[in-house]
């Protein structure tokens, strides 16, 4: 290959990338190259729909053949680039890649557990579909689950494997679950709605060592002297972004591969988009935010685009995530950092509300559960710069749509 | 196996083959249709693939869910009594041929 676009990571943001060079009518090379085996493919459905036997892998890539085809996509699966210097990469395969333009989208590994007994069978991540397949092998012979990490992908793993009849037990270091996302309020609802499904979670509570027999998982140990029976064990501890080559090429990093609202890195003629990135947050334009999501990935794969054929154009999405556990539909639209009052409509004993977090009366973000009506009105509202007053929303009985054309941005 | 046909603004067609089982929205995503975004991947989050369903397969296809008359009501520009979230039409046999337009913009 000669010249042209390559990006690299055949992921979801990458995917986009390729497709929206094209739709901008760009015309050079583009080379999608990644280490994954298969064709680009969702993540989301892993720790749900395939997890839970629901979606096989065919069902989850993102595009057919002749979709790369039609559009001069050259896609190299299954080769990973381990070098980037100046107009050049080249892959484990050896293969030299030469490039007028570079795009990062390399995304994150799962975090490892470091406690002995980390390197037993039956300890499994979830990041990729590789995992994903192990891990619903072991989930068929499993009695004993435990769940080390009660952010959205343990949860989501503990909710298929204990609809699936296993014994779980959902282990958090933290005070509460999903700390990171969601409000005091909307985590201790997943607490009780977890264990009113029948799995045990234990907050507060620190893995010290995996057990083992015959180089299996036998159980677990917490650091209150807590032995557990388990004979899987599923780290979500979360990921580490592959800042490997951008670093390689000197580019910032911090907590990822640091971006502007162009997605453009330190170097401003490599552009990186996805969870391999951190971003000013898109909310209140203070900070960074390292957004990992689908919809996030897409959306800076769009924004870098843009930018790589000269017509850049900032990042204005409303970030928004979802996690599906049992038969509750989380949806976040927003950031919530800072927030510093929250408005709960309805009553979560009731499996149906939100909470809407604000900072000085403005508008943030909203965590809504089985109530999507709310969350797409604050979606709205976010992206409209519409202001939903605190004390009106509070109202549960009143639509929140209500207000949105009540309160005409000023 | 089913085909479906999409039908944008100008006129345009695209026939997408798709396989039973998998939504509409998931074979438009595959086959690279315009029109049809699908971000959340079917999850009835997101909106970007709203459609007009042809009147004579109304009846086959059916009114939304709650959830999706939700999402319609709010998250689509120009709502009619047609309009669906592809990602909730399961394709079988008997969609096979099933002609559906495409709005003019998607959120």
């Amino acid at each position: 290959m000669t010249g042209g676009v390559l990006v690299v990571g055949a992921s979801q943001a990458g995917v986009q990338l390729g497709a929206s060079l094209r739709e901008h009518g760009y015309d050079g090379p583009v080379t999608l190259v990644g280490a994954e085996p298969q064709p680009p493919y969702q993540r989301p459905p892993l720790s749900k729909a395939y997890l839970g036997g629901a979606a096989d892998s065919a069902s989850l890539e993102l595009r057919d053949q002749a979709f790369y085809a039609n559009r001069r996509i050259d896609l190299l699966p299954a080769e990973r680039v381990t070098h980037i210097g100046r107009g050049t990469a080249l892959t484990d395969q050896g293969r030299v890649l030469d490039f007028d333009h570079l795009a990062l989208t390399v995304g994150a590994r799962a975090r490892r557990l470091t406690v002995p007994g980390s390197d037993l069978t039956g300890v499994c991540y979830l990041r990729d579909l590789a995992d994903a397949a192990l891990l619903r092998r072991h989930l068929t012979r499993a009695r004993h689950v435990v769940v080390v990490g009660g952010g959205f992908i343990g949860l989501e793993v503990a909710a298929v494997a204990r609809s699936d009849g296993r014994s779980v037990t959902v282990v958090e270091a933290a005070p509460r679950l999903m700390a990171r996302a969601v409000a005091p309020t909307v985590s201790e609802f997943y607490r009780h709605a977890h264990a009113r499904r029948g799995t045990e979670v234990l907050l507060g509570a620190q893995l010290t060592r995996i057990d083992g027999e015959h180089g299996r998982v036998a159980g677990v140990s917490l650091a209150d002297g807590t032995r557990l029976p388990a004979d899987l064990v599923v780290a979500g501890v979360g990921v580490v972004p592959r800042t490997e080559l951008a670093e390689q090429l000197g580019l910032a990093c911090d907590g990822g591969i640091v971006v502007d609202e162009f997605a453009r890195t330190s170097d401003p003629s490599i552009v990186a988009a996805g969870d391999c990135t951190v971003m000013p947050n898109p909310v209140t334009g203070e900070g960074r935010v390292r957004l990992e999501s689908m919809p996030n990935a897409i959306a800076q794969a769009r924004v870098a685009a843009a930018t790589l054929i000269g017509k850049a154009r900032p990042y204005a999405d409303v970030p928004w995530f979802w996690s599906d556990q049992y038969d509750l539909k989380l949806q976040i639209a927003g950031v919530a950092d800072g927030y510093d009052q929250v408005v709960v409509r309805g009553e979560p004993e009731s499996e149906a509300f939100s909470a809407l977090y604000y900072r000085g009366g403005e508008l943030l973000a909203v965590n809504a559960v089985n109530r999507t009506a709310d969350y797409l009105v604050v979606r709205k509202a976010l992206a409209s710069r519409t202001p939903l007053p605190a004390d009106r929303a509070a109202h549960a009985d009143v639509p929140l749509k209500d207000l949105l054309v009540a309160t005409p941005a000023p | 196996m089913p085909t479906v046909t999409f039908v944008s603004i100008d006129g345009s067609r695209h026939t997408a083959d798709a396989r039973v089982g998998e939504s509409v929205m998931a074979a438009a995503v595959r086959n690279g249709v315009p029109g049809i975004i699908g971000e959340c991947g079917g999850n009835a989050s997101c909106a970007t693939c709203h459609v007009y369903v042809g009147e004579d397969f109304m009846p086959l296809v059916g009114p939304p869910g709650d959830l999706e008359d939700d999402m319609l009501d709010l998250a689509v520009s120009d709502r009619r009594p047609t309009s669906r979230l592809s990602c909730q039409i399961s394709v079988t046999d008997a969609l096979n041929g099933l002609a559906v337009e495409t709005p003019k913009e998607q959120p």
